[in-house]
């Protein structure tokens, strides 16, 4: 059991997938404008993870290498739909704030490379229990960017005001720029308190440190070579 | 054309996908260190969600609408990756010279949320084929201005004396704050020019 609770908090610290590994950047910057948007945003995300990490363990024998990620990719935006469905017929409030960027679940850098780096190389349980830490992780990350600019660009917090209106909030915070900087400043805290581990890790931010990435161009340069 | 202009203006300056949606931020933090992979990665960028919206908006009207709209995710994702696909081995055969420069950015491409993100946005807007066209193609450009302004920032930020802590990604996010800060300054414009 204590090999679960491992990997479970593997996910939500040690490895967090937004502050140490840098991946899923844009729903994080998108979507935090509002903390409970935040929350609502990982906890969607976390649904799809862990369907898609119990299914790609349970199909990992039957898919076929060479066409993985597309099987992936079909398997997450199944969960995708499902998710999207739900958060629309229960909180409807949060499906107009999320709007696009729930569909784009789909294509968020941490579930295809969850697939790829953890589910379908390990046993059912332990997927299901890295997808819950994963993301839980991606729900702390996204509560935490989205607490500060909402304290900060609005003067509330989860809508409740807690500046009094004695000094006025900084609306720039809640816009695009304000995403990146406060996003920015975190990732850097991060790297504080982790002694430069996310730094080592991420010379080279995006894409490149993006474990899908590296996955699918082998695919598909594996098949254009045919 | 006062319509179309107004929604190209739109894509490429005040709705800017990277820096006023927070589309496509992997490529745009990853891939805008060299000027060249930059603009090829644009290129690539443009020519997919052109491709992708004329692909994925027939489908959507006559094939999914108003039956089976619950299936958009799944049937676009499948699209874009299958049109990457078949792009990437078309330019092979066909034009090998242009393959060499976008070809290994195509394969990047497909999980890219800004593709996905103008397809679907084309519809929840409820933009007709040529606006939607028009929206890709804006949206593609906004990539390429976004990709090539913050190059040149970058450019001037490498080898700068930073703080240990803000080295790499920090810093680079902090830039990107303020060229996004920079662009705000378009917001209205649209409907100066236009109206």
């Amino acid at each position: 059991m204590s090999n679960k609770l491992k990997i479970l908090v593997n996910g939500i610290i040690r490895e967090n997938p937004v502050l140490v590994l840098v991946l899923g950047t844009c729903p994080t910057l998108a979507v935090t404008t509002l903390a409970v948007n935040g929350l609502g945003m990982g906890l969607a995300a976390t649904l799809v993870l862990m369907g898609s990490n119990v299914a790609i363990s349970l199909l990992k024998r039957v898919i076929p290498d060479k066409v993985r990620i597309p099987a992936y990719i079909v398997i997450i935006a199944a969960f995708v739909t499902v998710v999207e469905f739900l958060v629309h017929a229960y909180v409807q409030s949060l499906y107009d704030a999320l709007g696009v960027f729930l569909p784009l679940i789909t294509v968020n850098c941490i579930i295809l490379g969850r697939a790829e780096m953890f589910a379908n190389k390990n046993k059912v349980l332990d997927s299901l229990f890295d997808g819950i830490g994963m993301g839980l992780g991606f729900t702390l990350a996204l509560v935490i960017i989205g607490s500060i600019r909402e304290i900060v660009g609005m003067g509330t917090w989860f809508g409740i005001t807690l500046t009094a209106n004695l000094f006025d909030s900084m609306t720039l915070f809640s816009l695009a720029p304000g995403g990146f900087f406060v996003f920015g400043c975190v990732v850097a805290l991060a790297n504080k308190l982790t002694k430069g581990r996310t730094l080592k890790n991420h010379k080279e931010s995006g894409c490149a440190g993006c474990p899908a990435a590296a996955a699918c161009s082998a695919f598909n340069g594996g098949k254009g070579e045919e | 054309m006062k319509g179309f202009l107004m929604i190209l203006v739109g894509a490429v300056l005040v709705n800017n996908f990277v820096l006023s949606k927070f589309m496509g931020i992997c490529p745009f933090l990853g891939v805008s260190k060299k000027l060249d992979s930059a603009t090829g990665m644009s290129v690539a960028v443009i020519f997919v969600m052109t491709m992708a919206t004329a692909v994925t908006y027939p489908i959507y009207t006559y094939l999914l609408y108003p039956n089976f709209i619950y299936l958009r995710t799944l049937v676009f994702i499948l699209v874009i990756a299958a049109l990457v696909q078949l792009v990437e081995i078309i330019l092979k055969k066909f034009i090998p010279a242009l393959h060499s420069t976008l070809g290994i950015y195509l394969p990047l491409i497909t999980t890219n949320c800004a593709v996905l993100g103008v397809t679907v946005l084309n519809i929840d807007e409820g933009y007709n084929f040529a606006q939607s066209i028009v929206n890709a193609i804006g949206a593609g450009i906004g990539f390429l201005v976004a990709m090539v302004l913050f190059n040149g920032v970058r450019q001037r930020i490498e080898g700068n004396d930073i703080p240990k802590t803000f080295q790499g990604l920090p810093s680079i996010l902090i830039a990107a704050s303020i060229v996004s800060l920079a662009f705000m300054g378009f917001s209205g414009v649209v409907e100066g020019l236009f109206a």
